[in-house]
């Protein structure tokens, strides 16, 4: 099975460099009271996919639009490559599991949309997308409408869209979850290779143990109830040995992390 | 290939043909009916009788049909420029959408027979009250219908916008006006046959020209055959308007057409 045999030197690299994304003690909360999260500290190393696994309703998509910059928290900061973008929306990008692809603009409209937006001309914005869609397995889909994608496609438009809003760092809100088990497993791998092709790093936030065991070179894995009063914080993080195997969601390395943060999710 | 279990759709023959059929034996009912002496002819006209009226008088019918015409097509296109700017600042300001959705729904309740003859006493027999109630009519449908429009955007793609910076303004014009178009132009079908009919009502009420006006002279003069023919060519009128809406629809929302290839598939 060749266990083990070229493991990628995943933290070492950026272990004394600056993170592209820190967290540094965050704490959220939803309304300014209840809080959700308590002390959280994340760091995503250059080029690096991380994940933060944790059971649904234990405020994963908070700590999401709270590193959005969608929201500001009540104590912590968030740095970008050591500068603090605390409540700074626009400075990483961002990709949910529902595509929201708008169903008015055809497929290379919706890439484009970050660009537009950004004041670019629609015809250098198209021109400059175009070429990208043979990387993001989108070739001669450009002028479909997003009703003409499977799912699968859906979420590489999505993906291709979340690269040209230009941020180096992506958040991922259960990214692939929601596509057919084949599917998903192309995706993920295929996601896992542009990322480390175009020299970005992910976040992926999920509650799903397998996208995070086959995504991430290491995993933050969350527990606590704030439904229930106690605030979710960090129970551990799990380094993962991502074996080069055709199929990794088989190996030892694979289950052994999986079987690791389940016990920490308890 | 196996029969398939599914009840397949109706052809489009058939979809056109059985009603076309329920028309014609109802239109035959109504001939006998009278030709047997069932209910008096000074009261009924025949089809036959309603179709060579319509024939006769068809100049003297366009003419007046191009005054409703005009009188609609302008109170619509205030009601809904009107329409839209009550749609945009409910959407843009909270406080003007509280202080003045519980307002539009209680104006909706309002007939507008009932306000047509005041608008005739306040505004006189010109052209002027039948726009304005052609604007009161179609304002409210378009309003709501936007505005709710407006609110149906996924508040995830919001969000996913201001992650690009987006303004505003931006915000609207790629999110929220697309995503209230299918309820428009839904609002915009009604208001158009609310047109139509709030011109015709106005008309009644006085006035020199227009489907209306005929209308009252010919019963006036107990023409009933008339009466029926102007009748026809009202409906005829919402009708094509309805279709002239669809279209125009259809070329605004070019997705449309792929989303509805999708499901059939």
């Amino acid at each position: 099975m060749g266990a083990g045999e070229k493991n990628e030197p995943p933290v070492a690299v950026g272990a004394q460099a600056t993170p592209a994304l820190a967290a540094e003690g965050l704490t959220l909360s939803w309304d300014g009271e209840h809080v959700v999260v308590r002390d959280v500290d994340v760091t995503v190393a250059p080029g690096e996919v991380c994940c933060l696994v944790g059971r649904s309703g234990c405020g994963k998509t908070t700590i999401l639009h709270a590193l959005a910059g969608l929201t500001t928290p009540m104590a912590g900061r968030i740095l970008l490559h050591g500068e603090d973008v605390t409540g700074r929306p626009g400075r990483v990008s961002y990709m949910l599991q529902k595509d929201l692809l708008l169903p008015s603009r055809r497929i290379i409209d919706n890439v484009c949309l970050p660009l537009v937006i950004a004041g670019m001309k629609r015809a250098e914005a198209r021109g400059k997308a175009a070429p990208l869609f043979e990387r993001f397995g989108l070739a001669g889909c450009e002028h479909k409408w997003p009703c003409e994608l499977s799912g699968g496609m859906r979420q590489r438009a999505a993906f291709l869209r979340t690269y040209l809003m230009g941020a180096d760092v992506t958040l991922l809100d259960e990214p692939f979850s929601a596509l057919d088990a084949l599917t998903r497993v192309d995706v993920r791998r295929w996601f896992v290779d542009v990322v480390a092709e175009l020299g970005l790093s992910a976040l992926v936030i999920t509650h799903d143990v397998d996208e995070a065991v086959s995504m991430a070179s290491r995993i933050y894995v969350l527990s606590g109830a704030p439904a229930a009063g106690e605030p979710s914080h960090v129970a551990g993080i799990v380094s993962v040995d991502r074996v080069a195997s055709e199929s990794f969601e088989l190996t030892d390395e694979y289950l052994a992390a999986k079987r690791q943060v389940m016990a920490l999710l308890g | 290939m196996a029969r398939p279990v599914t009840t397949a759709a109706p052809t489009r023959a058939r979809r056109i043909l059985t009603p076309l059929v329920t028309i014609l034996a109802l239109l035959a009912i109504w001939q006998a009916v009278v030709a047997v002496g069932l209910v008096p002819n000074f009261l009924l006209p025949t089809p036959v009788q309603v179709v060579q009226a319509l024939v006769e008088d068809a100049p003297l019918l366009a003419s007046h049909l191009v005054t409703t015409l005009a009188e609609a097509a302008a109170g619509l296109a205030v009601g809904v420029a009107l329409g839209f700017v009550f749609a945009v600042l409910m959407d843009r300001f909270e406080g003007f959408y509280l202080a003045f959705e519980p307002l539009m729904t209680i104006s909706q309740t309002i007939p507008t027979v009932a306000i047509a003859p005041l608008l005739v006493l306040w505004l006189g027999y010109g052209a002027l009250p039948k726009i304005v109630l052609v604007i009161i009519s179609t304002f409210f449908p378009i309003t709501v219908s936007l505005a709710s429009g407006f609110r149906s955007v996924d508040p995830d793609v919001v969000d996913l916008m201001r992650t690009m910076n987006a303004s505003r303004w931006q915000i609207f014009w790629y999110a929220k006006l697309p995503a209230a178009t299918e309820q428009f132009f839904s609002g915009l079908k009604i208001s158009a046959t609310y047109a139509i009919v709030g011109a015709v009502i106005a008309e009644w009420l006085g006035g020199n020209e227009g489907l209306g006006v005929y209308m009252t002279r010919v019963r006036k003069s107990f023409s009933y055959d008339r009466m029926f023919a102007a009748i026809i060519v009202i409906s005829a009128l919402s009708l094509a308007l309805m279709k002239l809406v669809e279209l125009v629809q259809r070329a605004c929302m070019p997705w449309k057409r792929a989303e509805r290839n999708n499901n059939e598939r």
